[in-house]
This record gives C-alpha cells, sequence and structure tokens, in this order.
C-alpha cells in the first residue's frame, strides 16, 4: 500500500539552487488507510503556509518532501530514516496520529533535527519526555476532552454517558473528560477499535436515558457513530458531546444529520481574525473544500518554523539560536494569537464548535461559545525544560 | 436486566447477522462452489456502497440506488473473473489469497483515487431517516428494519433460486461434482462466472444497503470481510442456510456480547478488572463462538453434503 511515498511537491514551490540555502522539510502524515483523509488536510494546510511565505520559509528556498507513515508505527520510523539520512531535513513537520509521533520521537531530536508536530499531542512528549527539539503547533491530547468536560460541567449536565474505543487514547479521553466534569458517569463503554456498528450501545443509551452522552470516536467508526446516533432519534433527545468525531473531515459525509452536536477546538474556520480570513479563503480557493483544524494547524506550523528562521537570519546550523527564536516566535496565528508553554505546547483558547453554514452555505464546523481561555495543558509542571 | 433492553439487543443481533448474512452469502456461494477464496469480495461491497451513494446523492432516489449497487457490482465481479480469477480457478487457494488481496488493494486505492480519501455522504429519504416506537419506550431506526426486511427477502429469494431453478440446481450439482457436470455436458465456465456475478452482486446490494449506518470510504469493506469469513466457516462454507445461521449466531453472539459481558463482569468482579475483561471478552466474542462452533462440528453448523475433490 505504498502510494504516495515521498512524492515530491514542487508545484508551487521553488526549484531547488544553491545547497547551502536550502531548507528542507520532511512532511510525514497519513495518507493511506481510513486516517488518509486526515493527511490530505494536514499537507494542504502545511504547504498553503510554505506559499504564503512565498516558497521560502525564513527567506530561504524551501524543499517540502512529502512521506507516508501509512498509520504504522514501524512503516514510519523507516520513512523518518530515509528523510533524515538520505534527504538530511532539518525540520521533520506533520505526524497525524500519537503512536507514530511516538514511535519516530527519538529518532528525529536524536538526530539534532527539529520536530514539528502540527497534530499529535500525546502526554508524555508534553511531561517528562519533552525536547528543546520538539514543538508543537496543535495541542495537547488531553486538552479538547477536558475542555468537553468542563463544558459538561458548566452546563449542569448531571449523568453523562461516555463512549470510547477501547485502547489508550479511548481510554486517554475519557480520563481527561472527567478531568473537570465532577457529576454523575451512568456508564462508560469501550467499542472495539474499528468498530461501525453501535446499535448495542445505542439501545444501552436509550435504556439509561442520561442527560448527554460523550464520545471520542475518531475516524470511520464515529462517521458511522454519528449516523446511527441520529436515525435512533437520539439527537434531539440527549445531547451529543464530542472531541475528533463531528468535526470537518466527518462532515461533508454525515450532513444535516450531525446537526446539534457539539465539539470542542482550539480553531474554527469562522474565527474573526484577518490571518484566519485570508487562510480559509485561500485555502478554499486552492483546494476547493472547507478547511478542518489539521489544515489550520499546519497552516500555522510553516508560519511557525517561517517565524523562527527569521529570527535567526536563515542560519539552521546554529541549533540553540533557532531553539530560542522558535520558542519566542511570534506569527498571526489562524487561531487568533500565539502563545507557547515552557513544554513547547501551545497555550490557546478553546471554543464550543457545532455544524452550521458559513456565509455561502457551506457546512462547516463554527464556534458558538469560549469554553476555556488560554488554556494551558496540565502536563507541562512534569516537563523538566525551563526557559 | 430490564427486559425491553434484552429486546431490543436481541433486534439488534439480529440486524447485525442479517448484514453478515447479505454479505456472507456471496462470499459462500463462490467459496463453495468455484472453490475461490475471494478476498476481493469486500472490494464489491465497498462498490455497491460507493455506487449506492453516488446514485442516492446524486438521483436522490434511493431505489435507483439500490438497483444500481448490485448491477455495478455484477459487471466488477466478472471483470475481475475475466481479468484475474479466471486463471486461478485450478490453482491452490494461497495463488487466489494473493491475487484477490491484491484486487482489493486495487479496487481501494481507485476508490481513493477516484474520489478522494474522506469518507461520502448516502442520504436517505426522510421517512426512512427516522425511528419508530417500540414497547418498552425504546425506538428503533427504519433502515434497520428494511436491512433485516432487506435479508429475508434475499435469504428467501436465493432459496428459490437455489432449489427451485434449473440454474440453481446445476450450481448445487457443481458445488458437489463439477467434473461430473462438465462431464454431463454443462458449460461449468459459465456456470462459475454467473455464480461469481451473482456472488458480486449480493456484495454490492448489502454494500448499499449498510451505506447509510457505516462510513463510505476506501477500504471500508476490509473489516466486514474478515466478519463475513468467520460466519461462512461457523455456518459451514458453501452452505446458504449455513451462512444464515452463522451469520445471526456471530451477529447475536457480537450483540449481547456488547450488552452485557461488561455488566456481567461487573457484578462478578471489583469494578478495574471488570472495566479491562467486558470490553476485551466482548471483542473476541465472534471468534469464541467460532471456535466453539469448529470444536464440535469441524466442517461448520451446516455444511454442503458431498466431496468436491
Amino acid at each position: 500500500m505504498r502510494v504516495v511515498t515521498a512524492s515530491i511537491v514542487a508545484a508551487a514551490l521553488s526549484v531547488s539552487v544553491a545547497q547551502a540555502e536550502e531548507l528542507r522539510i520532511g512532511f510525514m502524515a497519513t495518507f493511506t488507510g481510513p486516517g488518509g483523509n486526515l493527511g490530505q488536510h494536514l499537507r494542504d494546510g502545511f504547504l498553503l503556509g510554505v506559499e504564503h511565505a512565498g516558497g521560502r520559509l525564513g527567506g530561504l528556498e524551501t524543499r517540502v518532501i512529502v512521506s507516508d507513515d501509512q498509520l504504522k508505527p514501524d512503516i514510519a520510523r523507516q520513512e523518518v530514516d530515509k528523510l533524515l539520512t538520505r534527504d538530511k531535513v532539518h525540520f521533520v513537520v506533520g505526524i497525524v496520529f500519537s503512536n507514530v509521533l511516538m514511535a519516530i520521537y527519538k529518532p528525529v531530536i536524536e538526530s539534532g533535527a527539529f520536530l514539528i508536530s502540527a497534530n499529535a499531542g500525546p502526554s508524555p512528549i508534553a511531561g517528562p519526555l519533552c525536547s528543546e527539539r520538539f514543538f508543537s503547533t496543535s495541542w495537547q491530547n488531553d486538552q479538547t476532552h477536558s475542555v468537553i468536560g468542563k463544558y459538561a460541567q458548566d452546563k449542569g449536565f448531571n449523568r453523562v454517558f461516555l463512549l470510547a474505543p477501547n485502547y489508550q487514547a479511548g481510554k486517554d479521553a475519557l480520563n481527561g473528560f472527567k478531568r473537570y466534569y465532577k457529576g454523575t458517569i451512568v456508564d462508560e463503554i469501550y467499542t472495539p477499535l474499528g468498530a461501525v456498528d453501535f446499535s448495542a450501545e445505542i439501545a444501552k443509551i436509550q435504556a439509561l436515558k442520561p442527560e448527554a452522552v460523550y464520545a471520542f470516536m475518531p475516524g470511520g467508526s464515529g462517521i458511522a457513530l454519528i449516523k446511527q446516533y441520529a436515525q435512533a432519534g437520539l439527537s434531539q433527545q440527549v445531547p451529543f458531546l464530542s472531541a475528533f468525531t463531528v468535526d470537518d473531515t466527518s462532515l461533508p459525509a454525515v450532513g444535516a444529520l450531525a446537526d446539534g452536536m457539539v465539539s470542542a477546538s482550539q480553531w474554527a474556520v469562522d474565527l474573526k481574525n484577518p490571518a484566519n480570513e485570508r487562510f480559509v479563503s485561500t485555502f478554499r480557493a486552492r483546494f476547493g473544500y472547507v478547511p478542518s483544524y489539521f489544515a489550520a494547524q499546519a497552516y500555522d506550523a510553516a508560519q511557525f518554523i517561517d517565524a523562527g528562521l527569521k529570527a535567526v537570519g536563515g542560519r539552521l546550523d546554529d541549533k540553540a539560536a533557532l531553539r530560542d527564536a522558535l520558542r519566542r516566535a511570534q506569527f498571526p496565528s489562524v487561531r487568533g494569537g500565539w502563545k507557547l508553554n515552557t513544554n513547547h505546547f501551545p497555550v490557546s483558547d478553546f471554543y464550543l464548535v457545532t455544524p452550521g453554514t458559513l456565509g455561502d452555505g457551506t457546512r462547516a464546523m463554527v464556534h458558538k461559545e469560549l469554553v476555556f481561555a488560554g488554556y494551558a495543558d496540565e502536563n507541562a509542571k512534569d516537563c523538566p525544560m525551563r526557559w | 436486566m430490564d427486559f425491553a433492553l434484552l429486546l431490543v439487543q436481541l433486534l439488534n443481533g439480529i440486524q447485525v447477522g442479517i448484514l453478515l448474512f447479505l454479505v456472507a452469502s456471496g462470499l459462500t456461494l463462490v467459496f463453495g462452489i468455484l472453490d475461490v477464496i475471494n478476498l476481493a469480495h469486500g472490494a464489491l461491497f465497498m462498490v455497491g456502497a460507493y455506487v449506492g451513494a453516488l446514485v442516492a446523492l446524486g438521483t436522490g432516489s434511493l431505489v435507483g440506488a439500490l438497483a444500481a449497487a448490485p448491477v455495478a457490482a455484477f459487471l466488477v465481479g466478472i471483470a475481475l473473473d475475466r481479468l484475474v480469477l479466471r486463471q486461478l480457478y485450478d490453482r491452490d487457494h494461497l495463488d487466489q489469497v494473493l491475487a484477490t488481496f491484491g484486487c482489493l488493494l486495487f479496487l481501494n486505492e481507485l476508490a481513493r483515487a477516484l474520489f478522494g480519501p474522506g469518507a461520502r455522504p448516502y442520504p436517505l429519504p426522510a421517512i426512512l431517516d427516522g425511528s419508530i416506537a417500540l414497547p418498552g419506550g425504546v425506538s428503533y431506526p427504519l433502515w434497520r428494519l428494511a436491512i433485516i426486511l432487506a435479508g429475508c427477502l434475499t435469504a428467501a429469494g436465493l432459496t428459490v433460486v437455489l432449489v427451485r431453478t434449473r440454474f440453481g440446481m446445476l450450481v448445487r450439482a457443481a458445488a458437489t461434482n463439477a467434473s461430473m457436470l462438465e462431464m454431463l455436458g454443462v458449460d461449468v465456465r459459465r456456470l462459475c462466472l454467473l455464480t461469481l456475478g451473482m456472488g458480486a452482486a449480493l456484495a454490492g446490494f448489502a454494500g448499499a444497503m449498510a451505506g447509510p449506518i457505516v462510513a463510505i470510504q476506501p477500504g471500508m469493506g476490509d473489516q466486514i470481510l474478515i466478519l463475513a469469513f468467520v460466519v461462512i466457516v461457523t455456518g459451514g462454507t458453501g452452505s446458504v442456510r449455513g451462512a444464515l445461521v452463522g451469520s445471526l449466531l456471530v451477529g447475536l453472539a457480537d450483540t449481547l456480547g456488547r450488552s452485557f459481558l461488561t455488566d456481567l463482569a461487573r457484578s462478578a468482579l471489583p469494578p478495574a478488572p471488570a472495566a479491562e475483561f467486558g470490553p476485551a471478552v466482548a471483542s473476541m466474542m465472534v471468534y469464541v463462538v467460532m471456535a466453539l462452533v469448529l470444536l464440535v462440528k469441524p466442517q461448520g453448523l451446516l455444511p454442503v453434503g458431498g466431496s468436491r475433490r
């Protein structure tokens, strides 16, 4: 299933010239398998960010080498070795899934290259395993779940039913939810990873009659869950709260069935700030679909690298200076502000998002209210870095 | 335990089983009669779902979608036979598995190339998108009832075709002793082609029926294919009745396992081990059932009589 691997994306980018002045970026994401859609969003967002910098991040000729991790940690290891030794990349950017990030984390940071996650944010990397070579332009995994938990708490939902796939991220999700939620959990169900039928779980929800459901069900499973939840007539009866389930990647497939379902995000397509308006309008014109938070985070990753490199005059050899510049980098983030925590994860505002319509009638996830202002993730206290 | 909940979960188990039957019936025909392990069957399921989704979205006609999907899958199945399987009928199972697995990957990637990696919408008419109230304060989605109905009709239709028609008689004869049939002057190759096409059409129809409740995306058939193999091994390969019984057994084991095992574990174990044990065993239930059946009846529940080889 090796298809998209290492296709050199030189479309709008300039051809490499002077070797010394070239910035090489290995862009790794998942392009095949059920999560393949997410890699496309991530890559398109990043390439648009490079394009908006004139194809020259930090004033350097920029070559982006795209690599497919196939959502397989072992393949990701091989691919990242190629990027590091054959292509001698200065940055590895991208990464949709946490298990892939964990697999390539050590090889990349020990090689001396910088690793920028535009999506995955597993807690060890935000805590004890944090590194001065690693930066995130997304979030730490628990944050979105905690924000929804806080929302459920603030709204006074007293009895909540929890649903997640039976693997580590599913358990982390439900624990994240419980961080700020103090009401009663009527039941928590772990479904087999990759499940496509939720009739048994939905019948349970109907029998238990909770005040709300919280679900973490990424990918195709989530789409099936949304459809089946709505078809059972539950959408109107029991509010459906979720994370990484109802979003701009699943919305085109579920349409109006997701109406009224809420999720949380640090970014939304309709956030009012000049950087976001430019990003959204050019993204839609360029790629013909509505960007998701994946694309927004990757776009920010390109801006982040650009800002850091500019501050050191494009010097790639002085890693300590580049690290300091990245820590202090300022750029117009599409989320409406940029601040890094000591563990190199962003401190962001989190919003409640829900399916809505944009000015031209296109359906997209729009923000409803601010749930958590300046949310710095709790793992930072376990990270020894101080700066 | 709530009686109404048990009733609904039984209904859910039957529905999951019926959906599996739609996929497994085609697979068991091809496996039982042609002795071909057709892994591309999962891709034919996907073809049905995609064609159904495209027609439903493009024309707004559900009937059109349900009609077009089996036709498209039939044509793809015939093409597969002409291009690939034809050479493999007399080869061993490993060759067939490799070739049809290649077809599966090819069709999955073709779907990605044509329609992108994202999931496709498959709108249902408003009257079928809702649910009806059942006694006991629970409701049941109408489309799932439609799946049960379609499965029953398919089972009845297949039985009529296989038991009452000349074509069905020949198919059953081919399943029992193909070379004898050939010596009697029957064009077995053509019979095989039609059987494969029929299996493909059934997979396509299953895809079109499942489309509204699952995510329509490349590779969507891979997982259901595994369950379909569990079904036909449990039920006895080549037997449509076996596929029906196997499907219902697998569907019920899966659904009831997911529904009640964790609760049962909680009543016997402390909370933490119960939370680990319940979901873990629930996801193994279908394989446990298969293993138990094979332990008692190694040929499956209702094997086809006679020897093929």
